[in-house]
């Protein structure tokens, strides 16, 4: 049963073929099993995952429900859940029942799908390997010593391991295809506000959005055909209505043009990864479409620019964990009040947090707000103008994922810059608030390789369909992590 | 040596909104602690801000009716700050695009000079909480209740030159907010507080002096009294040889003196940058028009049309457009009696209401004599039935029964009917001229003040039914034989 696919899973609940409670205990069995090895999972909600199982069926029965009714998924825990620990990955939130459900919780609740559990992140979604979670390190299913790729790390092993017919992710920088292509799954961050952000814990608001983890680019389009539209609950969810992406996936194929940016093949891609992207682009060629190498002017600068404003607007967001009204709050008696904030925060957030926040506030201070933030903002709309530009001659763009395939856990934990270079290919998109998605491409020392593309705003039809495309002529994607078959 | 006083007012008035800037809480005051408090005012995690378009509304039709430029597009931004009371660890403010700017206001001083003071900017901005250090033995309460409520604030150009001044200004723009119906004004609960900016200079000089900022001004009367102490103060720290500095100070009513905050040191970083959380502002034409129509008259317009239609005074003017209600009350009344000269019924309300009203802490929409009562009250004066001295006490006595009896009805009641009878006046005037032999002698030579009293002592006699002009006339003729 975890070997077929939403879309397949989809038609037997339908026919009634399986149940979905049935499904539903055998991914929570899995789960069981080959968890304690991966550590993907944050909480597991075992009990509300067969209550909503046996709700599915019985809507199921009378003939109704959604093509999601019945799936059992998992959210990032980055998503709040009402009664259930939102923890963001961190000591901060340990304690933290949330109140209510995001958007996307509530909208894929009332499709029908099934909540297996919250999946492990780096802490506040500040990381690009899942170490910097407070529940410690998940691990890549293909090789457990190198890392699932963050920060929805736990999202991305969930699926490759078969433990979720697939499940919700955030993108900052590259937070859903990066781990998308390091435990070789299907990632999609779609268009700036093209899903809510309500309920989803804010780390750069104007970069975060939300998106999927599956495994094939069909399931990304079943998911996200639920969880996109516009929500009055947030300002910046984009009022247009949404298309129907699994329509789209069945239209014929048109030839593109793909744009493949010189500056992405540079010193920093592995030889190995840019032979499997040039493979890549050539299935795309038998298939029709016309390759164009294209440049991009100042997305060299994008892991600069990002820096700066990631962390600007997290110190800002990260400012409500102060102990008072929920979350961590430091034992014992505070001198004072700053004493008290600084206890709280200081035992409460990871180094990495620290360290951003540290950063954020440092480039909105006085004196440095024009040099830093100003100026990022800026180059932040060159690059954005650099994609207008592109996108005026080619339809999609495609490059890498990331640089390597999976590095081993510990690898560069203690070298931030090493950590944040791993985003290099990922943190344009986002910037311009573009949508984007990593499909598996290839093996490089038995650890899979991401090919990813990204198009113009609101082209999530166009890059689902290309995916779709070539996941029909490959089968990188139907690839099993060793020993995750059975 | 003589000095020039330069101060500028920052005005928070509380937007009349029915629910919060962001969030769909209520705003009504006084509820038990945090039970108007949403998740989004508590700033849970995850959660976002939705911008009030009528907070927008409110803002627009304050910059209207002060002549300011609306912004067409303006942007909220972050106050990052921690403090217990503030949930979100920042306050949602406007910084570098305000969504009005570039207006004025004119004042009348006391001498009647006309001036225009300056407005800056207005912005809006969300409230903080409160917190409460008194109630709780070694612990403070936060209550989030005011946590996301809506303000507008105004800034002045330092235009204000006196601490009347600054009262005379913050008094305007609180009739004005009134009028525009955008706040209820309630400084008791904190709808409409002041900062006051401070300096002198030498006189004559152009450059402005080191200032300093009170803060928390929430009275009209504290206003003056701490702007006129910290002014006294200054001259004394300059004339002393030493240097105003630049501070934040607090007045403390209880000893009339201001005490330092915070030095300018010590002044927060507040890191402002635009709260990507929510889109610019975008403002267009058709909705400035529309509010446009929809702006009631304001108390300029209102005060000299009363002078014009109304032939009342400029102080009388003043007095009855000091409130939209009290301006309605008024040409209702009118409306309701037109042969009644106005003033006659201006005189009642100034005299009457306005005290009754004061007395029982009442607002005049609470008045338990309706203005067309009070108008017959006054066409009862005007057609000689009773003397003002007398309509006093049918006044009162409308209040007390609620003016259901109707006022001839009370006059009657009261035994109150004004006696113009010329015999019973002659008999009265008579009977009082015998008695007071001496102040008659005095009036005979011509003393005018002497009149008075000898009127003063018929109408005590006739318990206040005696026509008063009669009796003077009466007076006169028998001793002057005018």
């Amino acid at each position: 049963m975890h070997e077929a696919t939403i879309a397949q899973l989809a038609q037997e609940l339908k026919s009634r073929k399986i149940s979905s409670q049935e499904l539903t205990k055998h991914f929570l069995e899995r789960i069981s099993r080959l968890d304690a090895d991966l550590n993907a999972f944050i909480t597991i909600t075992q009990n509300d995952a067969l209550a909503q199982a046996k709700a599915a069926d019985a809507r199921l029965a009378s003939g109704e429900g959604t093509p999601l009714t019945g799936i059992p998924i998992a959210h990032k825990d980055i998503f709040c859940t009402k009664g259930v620990k939102t923890s963001c990955g961190s000591r901060m939130l340990d304690n933290f029942i949330s109140p209510y459900d995001a958007t996307v919780v509530a909208r894929l609740k009332q499709a029908g799908a099934v909540m297996l559990g919250k999946t492990n992140m780096d802490e506040f979604a500040m990381g690009s390997s899942n170490e910097t979670s407070f529940y410690g390190p998940a691990h890549n299913p293909w090789d457990r010593d190198t890392v699932p790729g963050g920060s929805s790390g736990g999202s991305a092993a969930a699926v490759a391991a078969r433990m979720a017919c697939g499940a919700t992710g955030t993108d900052t920088g590259g937070s859903i295809r990066q781990p998308a292509a390091f435990s070789g799954v299907t990632g999609v961050k779609p268009t700036y506000g093209r899903v809510s952000r309500y309920g989803i814990v804010a780390f750069a608001s104007s970069l975060d959005q939300a998106g999927t983890l599956t495994r094939t680019a069909e399931d990304a389009a079943l998911m996200l055909q639920i969880m996109s539209g516009p929500d009055e609950l947030d300002s910046t969810a984009l009022p247009n209505l949404v298309p129907d992406f699994c329509k789209a996936l069945k239209d014929p194929w048109e030839n593109i043009t793909i744009g493949v940016p010189d500056n992405f093949f540079d010193k920093d891609l592995d030889p190995n990864n840019a032979q499997l992207i040039r493979d890549a682009l050539s299935v795309f060629e038998k298939l029709g479409a016309t390759i164009k190498e294209i440049h991009l002017e100042n997305i060299h600068l994008s892991v600069p620019v990002y820096y700066v404003v990631a962390p600007a607007e997290a110190s800002s967001n990260l400012s409500r964990f102060d102990g008072i009204r929920y979350g961590y709050r430091a034992e014992g008696e505070s001198g004072d009040l700053a004493e008290f904030y600084m206890r709280t925060r200081g035992e409460g957030f990871g180094a990495e947090v620290k360290r951003r926040i540290l950063m954020g506030t440092y480039v909105l201070s006085a004196g440095y707000y024009d040099a830093y933030y100003l100026q990022a903002q800026k180059i932040r709309q060159l690059i954005s103008q650099d994609f207008s530009r592109a996108f005026e001659d080619v339809d999609l763009i495609a490059g890498p994922t990331a640089p390597t395939p999976a590095f081993s856990i510990g690898q560069k934990i203690n070298d931030p810059i090493q950590m944040y270079l791993n985003d290099i290919y990922t943190i344009g998109a986002p910037l311009a608030g573009l949508p984007a998605l990593s499909t598996p491409c290839g093996l490089v020392n038995n650890l899979p390789v991401g090919l990813q593309l990204i198009g113009p705003h609101l082209s999530e039809e166009r890059l689902l369909k290309a995916a779709h495309y070539f996941q029909q002529e490959t089968d990188w994607h139907t690839l099993v992590p060793p020993g995750y078959f059975e | 040596m003589n000095w020039d006083v330069v101060i500028g007012l920052e005005i928070h008035t509380q937007l009349a909104t029915k629910s919060k800037i962001f969030s769909g809480s209520s705003t009504q005051y006084g509820a038990s602690p945090n039970s108007q408090a949403s998740l989004v005012d508590l700033g849970y995690p995850g959660v976002l801000p939705v911008l009030n378009r009528d907070a927008v509304c409110m803002a627009i039709k304050f910059g209207l009716a002060t002549g300011c430029q609306i912004s067409p597009r303006s942007i909220f931004a972050r106050k990052n700050y921690f403090y217990p009371d503030l949930p979100k660890g920042y306050q949602i403010s406007q910084y570098e695009l305000p969504i009005v700017y570039d207006g004025c206001l004119e004042i009348v001083l006391e001498d009647g000079e006309l001036r225009t003071i300056g407005i800056t900017r207005a912005h809006l901005e969300e409230d903080a909480g409160k917190s409460l250090h008194d109630d709780f033995r070694d612990h403070s309460g936060i209550d989030l209740n005011r946590a996301g409520t809506p303000l507008l604030e105004i800034v002045s150009e330092p235009d204000l030159r006196s601490a009347t001044e600054a009262g005379i200004y913050m008094r305007a723009i609180h009739t004005l907010v009134c009028y525009l119906g955008i706040s209820d004004g309630n400084m008791q609960e904190g709808s409409f507080r002041c900062d006051a900016n401070v300096s002198i200079r030498s006189r004559g000089e152009k450059k402005l002096g080191t200032r300093t900022e009170l803060k928390n001004l929430n009275s009209f009367r504290f206003v003056e009294k701490a702007i006129q102490v910290e002014i006294e103060r200054q001259i004394n720290v300059v004339e002393d040889g030493a240097e105003v500095v630049q501070e934040t100070r607090l007045y403390d009513a209880g000893s009339n003196t201001t005490r330092t905050m915070r030095i300018k040191e010590e002044a927060n970083d507040y890191r402002y940058f635009p709260d990507p959380d929510l889109l610019p502002v975008i403002i267009e034409d058709k909705l400035i028009e529309k509010l446009r129509s929809e702006l009631p008259e304001l108390p300029d317009a209102k005060r000299n049309r009363f002078i014009s239609n109304y032939a009342l005074s400029e102080t009388v003017a003043e007095e009855l457009t000091s409130t939209r209600e009290i301006g309605d009350y008024f040409e209702e009344a009118v409306k309701s009696q037109p042969s009644v000269p106005p003033k006659q019924i201006a005189k009642l309300i100034q005299r009457e209401l306005t005290e009754a009203l004061k007395k029982n802490s009442l607002n005049i929409k609470k008045s338990k004599v309706p203005p067309e009562i009070i108008a017959v009250l006054a066409s009862k004066i005007q057609d000689n039935s009773i003397s003002s001295s007398a309509a006093s006490a049918v006044f009162e006595e409308l209040w007390r029964t609620d003016s259901s009896i109707g006022v001839s009805n009370v006059i009657e009641k009261l035994g109150l009917e004004q006696i113009s009878n010329e015999g019973v006046i002659n008999t009265m005037v008579d009977d009082i001229i015998a008695q007071n032999p001496e102040q008659a002698e005095q009036c005979r030579k011509g003393k005018d003040k002497v009149i008075g009293f000898l009127v003063g002592q018929v109408m005590k006699i006739s318990r206040g039914k005696a026509n008063p002009q009669q009796v003077i006339q009466t007076l006169k003729n028998k001793l002057r034989g005018e």
